[in-house]
């Protein structure tokens, strides 16, 4: 079963800015977040992961009545911004739980843990 | 398959063993399915044979096996009908029954009765998985694993039936769809999980014992259900000492039901209970589950509590307790748990032990952290103490801060009606540990 792990964080727009430029100039093979990653491939589990820009830059497409408006922002104004992502596939929630427990998040951040549906059609386009 | 619209009371044995019958399908079929919607439709379609087959050829030789032989059949069939886009129960489960259950219903049958027990235990951590909001698991434990109808729950906790309905019917789809197993957790886990499979244990007997909001103070039928998941869930796990020392004090608090409350429903606290009417056989029961689980050697918080409620058993009167040793005992759980809500049971025990100055040492610090300012007990502790220590006059205040601050009608009425509106010395009244369960 394939689990999304939705990593939240309060951070602000700049505050993530700073975070990054951190952790770009300590160019750290040996992180948490490096040995989390190699330890979630090693395990075999990893199926992909991904850490976004911040919502601050995002842009919605919005679909009214025939109309696609482009709009400057994200989907919906919160606190909390998803900023990335890891896609797992195991066995049941617990392990998927498991996996979010051993990220190294910080204080004020939160994991959503989503379970991926599968057989649909249009998955099975996706498969080639 | 239960009582009538009035609640649960009255429960006979024939339905008990009924409701065991249908958890017992239940929890084998969700097991196998991974679907809790689809093991409730096929164990109900199971029954409604079973009330025209047996009546007609008479009952089977193994009732349950019968019974779930035949509703892993309704189970697979219902998955046919539904066609192979039908994605609620995986299709690989299913095909591997299939074949079992039309080539050798034999073996079915003898496989599904050895895991019984695992069945039941699976289905228990489910129903009770952290990943549930905490009055969710409990309805889930009470529906699939105690067997009460939608209905009961709904009167139990005074909520409106379609609520609650509406509550299981998410919460048995969020087990479907986010992958919680039907299994009983890996080593790793379990003792996170079995704490929350206890908490909800101990909710549901709480609320009966002493529910926070309505007229009546004990609601007899969920302490009876919370005793029964108590038994089952002992008998399950027997090695495990926190899961017997929570049987034990439920037990314990148990045996006091009838001197609990007057024959007008007023409380009567444990300081004037007639021990009398305190049910030995229950005493007796309680306090040996708590020897056994004390021989384990892993203490915990329920047994802890569970050895307060012996002592409080054990005692001739209120006076003659064994107050030095509970006071001990409340540090030792203060130490395991630490809570505003122990340190008001330990100040009463420690009152009673050293003397009323004693106890509001100890009731000083959680009145000035004001964490429990809404909390109707501290303050009829800390009246009980300031009137120990002959301080009518402060201790009228607590006593009137304590009425603001119950929601039970009945404790609140009883309250007042002694400390409040005689607005005259009344010295010597205990409330039971500060009018909370010790």
């Amino acid at each position: 079963m394939k689990y999304a792990l939705l990593i939240y964080s309060q951070l602000n727009a700049d505050e993530y800015g700073a975070v990054l430029d951190a952790t770009r100039q300590a160019d750290d093979n040996d992180g948490p977040w490096v040995k989390y990653t190699q330890a979630a491939r090693d395990a075999g589990v990893l199926v992909g992961a991904e850490q976004l820009t911040h919502d601050d830059t995002a842009t919605s497409l919005r679909h009214q009545g025939d109309d696609r408006m482009i709009t400057d922002g994200p989907y919906m104004e919160t606190k909390e911004h998803l900023l990335g992502f890891y896609l797992f596939d195991v066995d049941d929630l617990d392990t998927a739980l498991d996996w979010a427990r051993r990220m190294p998040t910080h204080p004020g951040q939160t994991i959503e843990v989503r379970a991926a549906l599968s057989g649909l059609p249009w998955q099975r386009a996706l498969a080639g | 398959m239960a009582a009538g619209p009035g609640g649960l009371a009255g429960t006979t044995r024939l339905e008990r063993a009924f409701r065991e019958e249908w958890g017992a399908v239940v929890a084998t079929l969700a097991r196998r399915l991974g679907d809790l919607q689809a093991a409730e439709d096929a164990a109900a379609e199971a029954f409604a044979a079973a009330s025209v087959t047996w009546a007609r050829d008479g009952v089977p030789p193994n009732p349950g096996g019968w019974l779930t032989v035949t509703a892993w059949r309704k189970a697979v069939d219902a998955h046919r009908a539904a066609g192979p886009r039908s994605t609620s129960v995986d299709p690989q489960v299913l095909g591997s029954v299939t074949a079992d259950a039309r080539t050798a219903p034999d073996i079915a049958e003898t496989d599904m009765t050895e895991t019984l027990g695992d069945d039941r235990l699976g289905l228990i951590f489910a129903c009770c998985h952290p990943a549930l909001a905490e009055d969710v698991r409990v309805a889930l434990t009470l529906r699939f694993v105690a067997g009460l109808t939608t209905r009961e729950i709904a009167a139990a906790f005074v909520v409106p039936e379609a609520t609650l309905a509406q509550r299981l019917v998410r919460a048995k789809r969020k087990i479907r769809e986010s992958g919680i197993r039907f299994t009983v957790p890996a080593p790793e886990r379990l003792a996170e999980r079995l704490q929350s499979v206890r908490a909800v244990v101990y909710l549901v007997f709480n609320e009966g014992f002493a529910s926070s909001s309505g007229a009546s103070l004990i609601r007899d039928d969920l302490c009876d259900e919370a005793i029964w998941l108590g038994r089952l869930l002992h008998r399950l796990m027997p090695g495990d000492a926190e899961t017997a020392g929570l049987l034990a004090l439920m037990l314990l608090h148990e045996s006091r039901r009838a001197a609990r409350l007057a024959a007008d429903g007023r409380p009567v606290p444990l300081a004037e209970q007639d021990r009398s009417t305190w049910d030995s056989a229950l005493i007796a029961e309680g306090t040996a589950v708590l020897d056994e689980a004390l021989v384990l050697r892993s203490p915990g918080s329920y047994q802890l509590q569970a050895a307060i409620a012996a002592l409080h058993a054990a005692a001739g009167s209120f006076d003659a307790t064994d107050w030095p040793q509970i006071a001990l005992l409340y540090r030792a759980l203060a130490r395991v748990d630490p809570s505003p809500v122990v340190e008001v049971n330990r100040a009463v025990a420690v009152g009673m032990a050293d003397g009323p100055l004693a106890g509001l040492a100890v009731l000083a610090p959680v009145l000035a952290s004001g964490a429990l300012a809404e909390y109707g007990p501290l303050h009829a502790a800390h009246g009980f103490l300031l009137e120990k220590a002959g301080d009518s006059e402060r201790a009228r205040g607590a006593w009137m801060r304590a009425t603001e601050t119950l929601d039970n009608v009945a404790v609140r009425e009883e309250l007042l009606r002694r400390y409040v509106e005689p607005l005259t010395e009344n010295p010597g009244r205990g409330v039971e540990n500060g009018g909370s369960a010790p």
